[in-house]
């Protein structure tokens, strides 16, 4: 009895905070744009009890999904979202595996305050750091002045308002969400599995492949999707840093939902979306287990 | 003894949880009106006048775009007793069901309104009968003095040939230049420009109004809703097509910093867009009676003259004008000649089928794609 109860807590929570979104989500993405409070049609009347199902359920149907695969704008705008969160992912693993594995390998009564140091950029509102990049980054910012008096550079140079400023936006706000996770599974690593390694003649950078990143990888994967699912979705950076022509999925869904008003379709794309991401995730699991299976 | 103050925690968070829901109630008994308005938009002492003059508490919340508040009203169920959207979103909004007509016999200070105006808001909102307009303005021009000259001496500034031939507009392509990120504001005033109707749905004319646009594309740095105003102010930008208000809210900024930048506002001799936000209460909002209160005490007069004062927006008040500042008054940016308001023409709202085409065209502008 117990061991079910614990075993619902999750379950109960996927349902509740997933599962139940995301059909009340599915349901309105199969129905028609209209003028009305909801803005759209049919809505659900249970007076009519359950002949009142049966012609609800007759009025839905998979219109708006065509509709998203005619036009090559969304695929773009999905394309250019994915390749924009992996490239900024990659970058960010880049950055935050020496500073993680500088952390573990640091004094054991330093590491808490280092743990505390990543937290601490949480402690100001989001918005308000994406907000001091542009000051960091425009024309007359603070990166500029830096590099023109140091004369490195003689004319500003253009950065905010560019993809490049959306990579900077996503690698600095994430980061924190790469460390924490490659700091806690190389942390876990027994040093004297390195001694090991050099008893053996293994010089350091081949231990380091051999030994420290394979065992690191669990922290790899974890950091990676914690990066990689919220930066494809991501709203705010694209829209404060990035330029015009940063076309980029949060915002394609932005427009459907609130410039056309089109609560169906922007709920379809938000479906396509997640599948874009859940089905790859799950089948990639899925694998790593077979491998770990086999590997037994 | 761990059980116990397992069960008293519990019970004592029931306890402050009904105190707090009686508190709430206590609240409720209280007179009090929602308001929900665009940001920057009131001097926060009408607010307190209002309280002690009638005893009716205010809330008041704010929005950036009416964006926002569609979706809000849309949703239904927002608790606002008063919003204030803008005409074309309104009249769509009333054949939605979101408001519940005025009743004009407890609003007699309705007498103070300005005909010119109220004959305007009725192409949204037949009869006046669901808003009162609270402010209106127009979507033009702002820019750098100092730096249009240096770059063009006889820069055509009182005419949408600045943005609208590419010629032109590439001269200022190095100072920076915004323009808005709304379809339904910048469109209407291309299709002006092309000497077509503005309110067109035909979708030949929307495509040449896009193509115009496409053909400036390359020198515009940003299409934004809000970032013009700190831009133009700081002297990041030189040229943005905006909102009236906003713009001289950057000149003001501009002044106030003493950052050697000067910023003015240009009604192009072509026309503009004028817009109206328009005061109006939701169907289901819970304090009717207080809403109307609230409604009649902003069109006393010397009340939206000093809205006015503080917004750098012209108001629907014909009565308020002897009450306003030489420099709101006297201001042609804010307050129109009269030959100028012939040449301000008015958008209403797109069907659904011409707002998706106007979107998707607007998304091929802006992204290339």
């Amino acid at each position: 009895m117990r061991r079910w109860l614990l075993i619902s807590v999750p379950y109960l929570w996927l349902l509740v905070f997933f599962l139940v979104p995301f059909f009340i989500v599915f349901k309105i993405s199969l129905s028609d744009i209209a003028t009305a409070i909801p803005p759209y049609t049919p809505t659900f009347d249970w007076s009519q009890g359950l002949s009142g199902i049966g012609t609800f359920l007759s009025q839905l149907d998979f219109e708006n999904y065509f509709f998203i695969f005619e036009d090559p704008l969304y695929l773009n705008a999905y394309w250019s979202a994915l390749t924009i969160a992996a490239i900024s992912t990659f970058l960010t693993l880049l950055i935050a595996y020496p500073i993680a594995y500088g952390m573990a390998r640091a004094p054991k009564e330093w590491q808490p305050t280092l743990v505390m140091l990543v937290i601490l950029p949480f402690w100001t509102s989001f918005l308000i750091r994406v907000y001091a990049w542009i000051g960091i980054l425009k024309k007359e910012g603070l990166l500029n002045l830096f590099l023109m008096n140091l004369g490195i550079i003689s004319e500003p140079l253009t950065i905010l308002n560019t993809t490049t400023a959306v990579y900077i936006g996503i690698v600095y706000s994430y980061l924190p969400f790469m460390i924490l996770p490659l700091y806690a599974s190389l942390e876990k690593i027994n040093p004297s599995l390195l001694e090991a390694a050099e008893d053996l003649g293994s010089p350091p950078w081949k231990a380091f492949w051999q030994v420290t990143f394979p065992l690191s990888i669990p922290g790899v994967l974890a950091g990676c999707f914690l990066v990689f699912i919220p930066a494809t979705g991501e709203f705010v950076i694209p829209d404060l840093l990035g330029g015009s022509d940063t076309l980029m999925i949060g915002k394609t869904l932005w427009n459907e939902f609130f410039n056309n008003r089109d609560w169906p379709v922007s709920s379809a794309v938000a479906v396509v979306l997640l599948l874009v991401l859940v089905v790859p995730i799950v089948l990639f699991q899925r694998n790593q287990e077979k491998q770990r299976e086999a590997g037994r | 003894m761990i059980t116990l103050a397992g069960i008293r925690a519990p019970i004592a968070g029931t306890i402050a949880l009904a105190a707090l829901l009686a508190g709430g109630a206590a609240l409720a008994a209280d007179r009090e009106v929602r308001v929900y308005n665009w940001s920057d938009y009131i001097d926060e002492e009408i607010l307190t006048e209002f309280t002690k003059e009638t005893g009716i508490k205010v809330i008041y919340d704010v929005f950036d775009s009416n964006e926002v508040l569609e979706t809000k009203l849309l949703a239904g169920g927002t608790g606002y007793d008063v919003v204030v959207p803008t005409g074309p979103f309104l009249s769509r909004q009333i054949g939605a069901g979101v408001f519940q007509k005025l009743d004009k016999s407890k609003l007699p200070n309705l007498k103070n309104m300005w005909p010119e105006i109220s004959k305007r808001t009725a192409i949204y909102d037949p009869g006046n009968d669901y808003s009162i307009n609270y402010m209106w303005g127009t979507t033009a021009i702002g820019y750098n003095e100092g730096k249009i000259k240096e770059r063009m001496a006889d820069a055509p500034i009182n005419s949408w040939d600045i943005f609208f031939k590419p010629e032109i507009l590439a001269k200022f392509k190095d100072c920076g230049i915004h323009v808005l990120d709304a379809p339904d504001d910048v469109l209407p005033a291309v299709l002006n420009y092309l000497g077509l109707d503005p309110n067109s749905s035909n979708p030949d004319d929307i495509k040449k109004a896009g193509e115009l646009v496409e053909k400036i594309r390359p020198n515009i740095q940003k299409f934004h809703s809000s970032e013009y105003i700190n831009a133009l102010a700081n002297g990041d930008i030189c040229l943005a097509i905006g909102y009236s208000g906003d713009i001289l809210q950057a000149r003001d900024r501009a002044e106030e910093a003493k950052n050697g930048q000067t910023i003015a506002f240009s009604l192009p001799k072509e026309g503009a867009q004028m817009w109206f936000d328009q005061l109006a209460i939701p169907a289901d909002a819970k304090h009717v009676e207080e809403a109307h209160i609230f409604l009649n005490y902003l069109m006393k007069p010397e009340v939206i003259a000093k809205a006015s004062n503080y917004s750098n927006y012209a108001n629907g008040n014909l009565a308020s004008q002897e009450f306003l500042d030489e420099g709101v008054k006297g201001d042609t940016s804010i307050y129109p000649d009269a030959e100028t308001m012939g040449r301000l023409f008015v958008k209403t709202s797109y069907d659904a089928k011409t707002q998706r085409l106007v979107t998707r065209t607007w998304t091929k502008i802006v992204t290339g794609q």
